[in-house]
């Protein structure tokens, strides 16, 4: 793989907590606190974590919808995070979404042919009137609808034809980045299979970068290069797929993997079942943030927040953690050994 | 006698172009304390039919025919009077949504203590006793502080354990969950799975659990009822409607989810796709229901429905070709 596409360093956005009588600053949400990961041109990387995490507003940030606290966002060789609104329009073309909610997502009010006009003019891609056309129904094909379709409004399609249309006009921008933010979680089990096959193909065909933001671990496996574990407004594990999932480096990640339910009755597995709810983000843990939930945790979690740092793997390439544990001894550190078959079932 | 038997159960719903057949047809029975899940894609009827045994279909522009027998009594015939004896006492439902399914207005307390103070007349304060004893039962620290908080103030795993303990007050004989874990993340629904195996255990109720996702059902449920279009098409044990599944949209269902631990043996395969879209509920289905989506499909498919048919003991399922060993006939 050649350069990357993104290179996201120390990002971090803090929400303004309002309140009292004059609607002052009381105190922050620390939604995001230091994230740092980068995405190599055609490369999937999955951000998983569970809800309140952070993971969406690490997409928001990358798609620049509101400005980030501090840190970097470079796109391409060129930091993005403190354009002028101006400035930014050539570059906002290159990083596309694809949301969640098929149904919000599309204004009612648009035919599908204006819908994926729209970014083609926007960002004058169109030669003229009858390039436009071509372009519409060119996309129209590259999600697998039928040409004619264009006419018709987005009520009279299904959930799964509604996310091609979302996906089209993801790519009408001609992206070389798409942030899809939950974009198959929505949907029923023999659609999610259609859509993730569509953004296979496409990232094949097209060369695409996705991040690709879920807390579906399944499904992740299946797609993806790369996974970036996030909790509590931090990365806790990077690590490419296989690694990742045959040798969890991070208590929070193993968690997660045996927290999955897997549709093999009776499969032997072990199981962590984790105490408690994620702490709040206005008023995060001090020392390692999953501490106050974590199976393995000492004294040293308390006071001292780890970093990622390299962890040795069978399959070692690229394998960052967070944790404390494997700077002990390998007897005294139960992520040494690989858990990942057992954890699964697999 | 199975202590709930649903027989050709018929929910359809008026609506301005045409009746909706949103279940039709689907017949099952759930034993005393047995687990039996309900699965299907959005739109095949599975919500319907549990709304349906507790009455809670709006009727019209609703109409639910058929037979629902608990414990011998046909529920369809009962007053209001009667069925409001039911609800919540001897049947109890735990809905999805834990945010929007307890009142903000009321103390976690009162709202466990309703039920109690409804069907077993204890005083206000015999049922806040008995709301922290329930709190300690689904597992929430601090029961006596809680038991004054109103739903804002818990996490979304907490107010699904509030909903079960609210369920569970009146020691049901059967619990209808429906998507008891969809709106929780992974960790605090393998939390509330936990409980709810652990509680099945000590309080004994049969469980209707209505989920769309198989990973669920292999994890707690003992028989399965597979559901399309509003029909029931394959009903199995867990084990083999898992390992063994004879209906094609089963086997379509579990071929188009990717399976943890895929990357471990390098076999991540192509998702199996459904082609095409479930049918509309409002135009009659002349052969089977499955037909236009079916890889296997035959004019006899499209021109005649298949019966439930008993393919391996205690396995039916709905197809023409179907066989006994599991493989289907070309």
């Amino acid at each position: 793989m050649s350069a990357p596409i993104l290179e996201v360093s120390d990002l971090k956005k803090h929400f303004p907590l309002k309140g009292g009588l004059l609607g002052s600053t009381t105190g922050y949400v620390y939604a995001v606190d230091g994230v740092s990961f980068s995405i190599e041109k055609g490369e999937t990387l999955s951000l998983v974590g569970e809800s309140g995490c952070g993971k969406s507003t690490v997409g928001k940030a990358i798609l620049r919808l509101f400005d980030i606290t501090a840190g970097q966002v470079v796109l391409d060789g060129k930091r993005i995070d403190d354009l002028s609104a101006g400035a930014l329009r050539p570059m906002r073309r290159r990083v596309q979404v694809v949301f969640q909610d098929p149904f919000s997502s599309l204004n009612p009010r648009m035919r599908v042919r204006d819908i994926l006009a729209e970014p083609i003019r926007n960002f004058g891609l169109a030669k003229d009137g009858k390039d436009l056309e071509e372009r519409v129904a060119k996309l129209m094909d590259t999600v697998r609808l039928p040409r004619d379709a264009v006419n018709r409004w987005p009520h009279e399609f299904s959930g799964g034809q509604r996310q091609r249309i979302g996906i089209a006009r993801a790519l009408a921008a001609e992206p070389d980045l798409i942030v899809c933010d939950e974009a198959v979680s929505a949907l029923d089990v023999s659609v999610k299979a259609q859509i993730v096959n569509l953004l296979q193909d496409l990232q094949q065909e097209l060369g695409l970068a996705l991040l690709f933001i879920s807390h579906d671990l399944a499904i992740v496996e299946h797609m993806t290069h790369r996974v970036a574990v996030m909790y509590l407004g931090k990365i806790v594990e990077v690590a490419p797929k296989r690694s990742l999932f045959a040798a969890p480096k991070h208590p929070y990640t193993e968690a997660l993997l045996s927290a999955v339910p897997v549709p093999s009755p009776g499969a032997a597995r072990q199981r962590i079942i984790l105490k408690g709810d994620v702490p709040s983000p206005i008023n995060p843990p001090k020392g390692c943030r999953f501490h106050t939930r974590c199976p393995y945790a000492f004294d040293r979690c308390r006071v001292e927040e780890p970093k990622l740092n390299h962890v040795a793997t069978a399959l070692d390439a690229g394998h960052v953690a967070a944790c404390h544990l494997h700077d002990r001894p390998d007897a005294e550190n139960p992520l040494a050994v690989a858990k990942g078959a057992a954890l699964v079932a697999a | 006698m199975a202590l709930l038997e649903v027989e050709n159960l018929q929910t359809h719903f008026r609506t301005p172009d045409g009746v909706n057949r949103a279940v039709d047809g689907v017949s099952f029975h759930v034993n005393a304390g047995e687990t039996v899940a309900i699965v299907g894609e959005s739109g095949c009827g599975k919500s319907v039919t549990s709304m349906s045994i507790l009455r809670l279909i709006p009727e019209p522009p609703g109409k639910i025919a058929g037979a629902i027998r608990f414990e011998g009594r046909d529920l369809l015939k009962l007053s209001d009077r009667e069925m409001r004896d039911i609800r919540g006492n001897e049947i109890s439902m735990i809905f999805q949504e834990p945010m929007t399914s307890l009142n903000p207005v009321l103390t976690v307390g009162r709202q466990i203590g309703e039920t109690l103070r409804l069907h077993q007349g204890l005083s206000r304060q015999q049922a806040e006793e008995k709301a922290v004893e329930m709190l300690t039962l689904v597992g929430i620290p601090e029961p006596r502080r809680r038991v004054r908080e109103y739903p804002h103030q818990l996490s979304g795993g907490m107010r699904q354990r509030v909903m079960i303990a609210i369920a569970l007050a009146c020691n049901p004989k059967l619990l209808i969950a429906d998507e008891p874990t969809t709106a929780l993340d992974v960790t605090i629904q393998a939390q509330i799975l936990e409980l709810m195996r652990d509680l099945k255990h000590r309080v004994g109720a049969a469980i209707v659990l209505i989920t769309h996702d198989l990973g669920v059902v292999a994890e707690v449920a003992e028989r399965v009822i597979v559901m399309y279009a509003g029909k029931k098409v394959e009903e199995a044990a867990v084990g083999p409607l898992f390992n063994n599944p004879k209906h094609p949209y089963t086997q379509g269902l579990l071929g188009s989810m990717p399976k943890l631990g895929s990357s471990l043996h390098g076999d991540e395969t192509r998702l199996a796709e459904i082609p095409g879209l479930v049918p509309s509920l409002k135009a009659k289905i002349p052969g089977c229901v499955f037909a236009s989506r079916c890889p296997h499909a035959t004019d006899l498919c499209r021109q005649v429905a298949p019966a439930l048919e008993e393919k391996a003991p205690g396995h039916v399922a709905a197809c023409h070709y179907a066989t006994k060993e599991g493989a289907i006939a070309a």
